[in-house]
């Protein structure tokens, strides 16, 4: 696990990769172009002197859909808060974690619910997969959540999502990914647009509306032209991805999150005989081994999709 | 326009950047956050290194201890500074400091401040840390390490420092302003056609 969240703060997920080299080939400001060089010759350096391509390394978020029978679901828990607190001096990680009132800096990562860790339960399952963020500062300040009333329509909830991402998306580190919930409250609302930032990019919402929705903000933000950094440029972001649930007949909440374009998303696949495949890093596994247990690693292809967010 | 920048800075050496121009820079620049800079200005408190003409960074690194007791940087890349806008103006005017490198805006106050004090403000590309901390020859001292590790005052020796665009030149203009207009006015035209395809409620 320390492996883990030291690639994840390294090495960018594969699908974000793929779209920053398509942003980077589309764009034609010089400017712009600067910083996308500036972007890649930053990962390949990561990667060559072993260090994480943001010295933001967030304050650390698991989202962890556990199998009932998972043989590791008691000690679990404590397991990702040790890998935190270690990967703080191994990695290392910046210290990110400042207790709330004390206004204290714990040095650690860890503190109070930091980790932060979210919990689904799989039944008849003996799988774990599990998801890590790094939530960075920029990229979390210009987080929104509100309740609208259901009469001003998804109209309200375009504009809710272009007024966050025009207004505060600079200084997030764009090219950005938007996660946007959409359900009863801005609880649900929030949580839904963290959810939306661990899909793919060019991941779709299984709705054909919902899956338009997000072409077309996509396409519209991209046409206000934000560039990397805010300097102006071809794009504004990565990609738009719309997670939803029920809402209640007299509300609608709508949740914006922002992911920046160092998009620091883990996802691994550990099975009962905690075996594991890396899902958001294709055939990166013998990076989180250090040979002895080398046989913990499967060559196998299967398994070629990240699994979906329980929707019932 | 690309050109390199060498501590200590005169008022002359910066006059001619415009916003959009390209720079690095060689010499000295410390690391300054929020804290740092409410100590400054609304403490009084100044810290042992001089910043007259020299360069702050927005930016909290990761850094590690030598065995010498000595700190290697790690990763340091900028934040967004749009938080010191409350305190820059003053802390342009207590300081001297002449090069203010971050991301994102800053507003009115410090463009105005950059004008009479003939200071300028640059973004390094956010998230581009490795490349930064290459640039960091040494951290030749720490000072209000009580601060935490990314709040602390790091005091760094740094060559070919950048790429640095200049986002607020010495007269005031402010290109993060200006294209937040053009980002205002591209979303008026764009918005209206996308709302009028999503009339899903009955």
């Amino acid at each position: 696990m320390i492996e883990f969240l030291g690639l994840t703060g390294r090495v960018l997920p594969d699908d974000v990769r793929q779209r920053l080299t398509e942003l980077r080939a589309e764009e034609e400001s010089p400017l712009a172009l600067a910083v996308y060089d500036s972007m890649f010759k930053n990962l390949q350096r990561a990667e060559a002197l072993n260090r994480p391509c943001c010295q933001d390394t967030g304050l650390i978020q698991f989202f962890v859909q556990a199998g009932t029978g998972f043989p590791l679901i008691n000690e679990l828990e404590g397991i990702l808060v040790s890998a935190v607190r270690e990967a703080t001096d191994r990695v290392p990680l910046r210290h990110n974690a400042v207790e709330i009132f004390a206004e204290v800096n714990t040095a650690c990562n860890a503190g109070e619910r930091a980790p932060w860790i979210e919990w689904e339960i799989v039944p008849d399952s003996s799988e774990l997969v599990l998801y890590s963020y790094m939530a960075g500062g920029g990229c979390s300040l210009p987080g929104h959540a509100k309740v609208l009333m259901p009469s001003a329509g998804y109209e309200a909830v375009v504009e809710f999502v272009f007024d966050t991402i025009v207004n505060m998306g600079i200084n997030a580190c764009p090219p950005l990914l938007v996660g946007v919930g959409i359900g009863t409250c801005v609880s649900s609302a929030a949580k839904l647009s963290k959810k939306a930032l661990l899909r793919p990019v060019g991941s779709h919402h299984p709705h054909p509306r919902g899956a338009m929705m997000e072409a077309e903000l996509k396409d519209g933000l991209n046409a206000v032209g934000l560039g990397p950094q805010g300097l102006g440029g071809a794009a504004s972001v990565m990609g738009v991805n719309i997670e939803t649930a029920a809402r209640h007949p007299s509300s609608m909440g709508v949740g914006v999150s922002v992911g920046c374009w160092a998009h620091r998303r883990g996802c691994i696949r550990i099975r009962e005989d905690l075996s594991y495949e890396l899902i958001s890093h294709r055939g990166q596994e013998s990076r989180l081994s250090d040979g002895d247990d080398a046989k913990r690693r499967t060559g196998s292809a299967r398994g070629t999709e990240e699994p979906s967010w329980k929707r019932s | 326009m690309e050109k390199k920048l060498t501590t200590p800075l005169a008022a002359e050496d910066i006059a001619d950047l415009r916003v959009g121009d390209i720079v690095y820079l060689d010499g000295m620049l410390a690391t300054c956050r929020d804290i740092s800079h409410r100590r400054r200005v609304l403490k009084h408190e100044k810290p042992d290194f001089e910043l007259a003409g020299m360069a702050i960074f927005h930016a909290g690194p990761i850094v590690q201890q030598c065995g010498d007791g000595g700190w290697r940087m790690v990763s340091i890349g900028p934040t967004t500074r749009m938080r010191m806008e409350k305190y820059q103006a003053e802390f342009i005017a207590l300081t001297g400091v002449k090069l203010i490198i971050g991301k994102g805006g800053m507003g009115e106050k410090t463009a105005a401040a950059c004008r009479e004090h003939k200071t300028v403000h640059a973004v390094f590309p956010g998230g581009c840390a490795v490349v930064a901390a290459e640039a960091v020859e040494e951290i030749t001292s720490v000072e209000w390490l009580d601060q935490g590790m990314p709040e602390a005052f790091w005091v760094c020796r740094v060559k070919g420092f950048g790429p640095l665009i200049i986002s607020i030149d010495t007269e005031g203009n402010n290109l993060f302003e200006n294209n937040k207009q053009l980002f205002h006015t591209r979303q008026a035209q764009v918005m209206p056609a996308i709302m009028e395809k999503v009339h899903f409620m009955k």
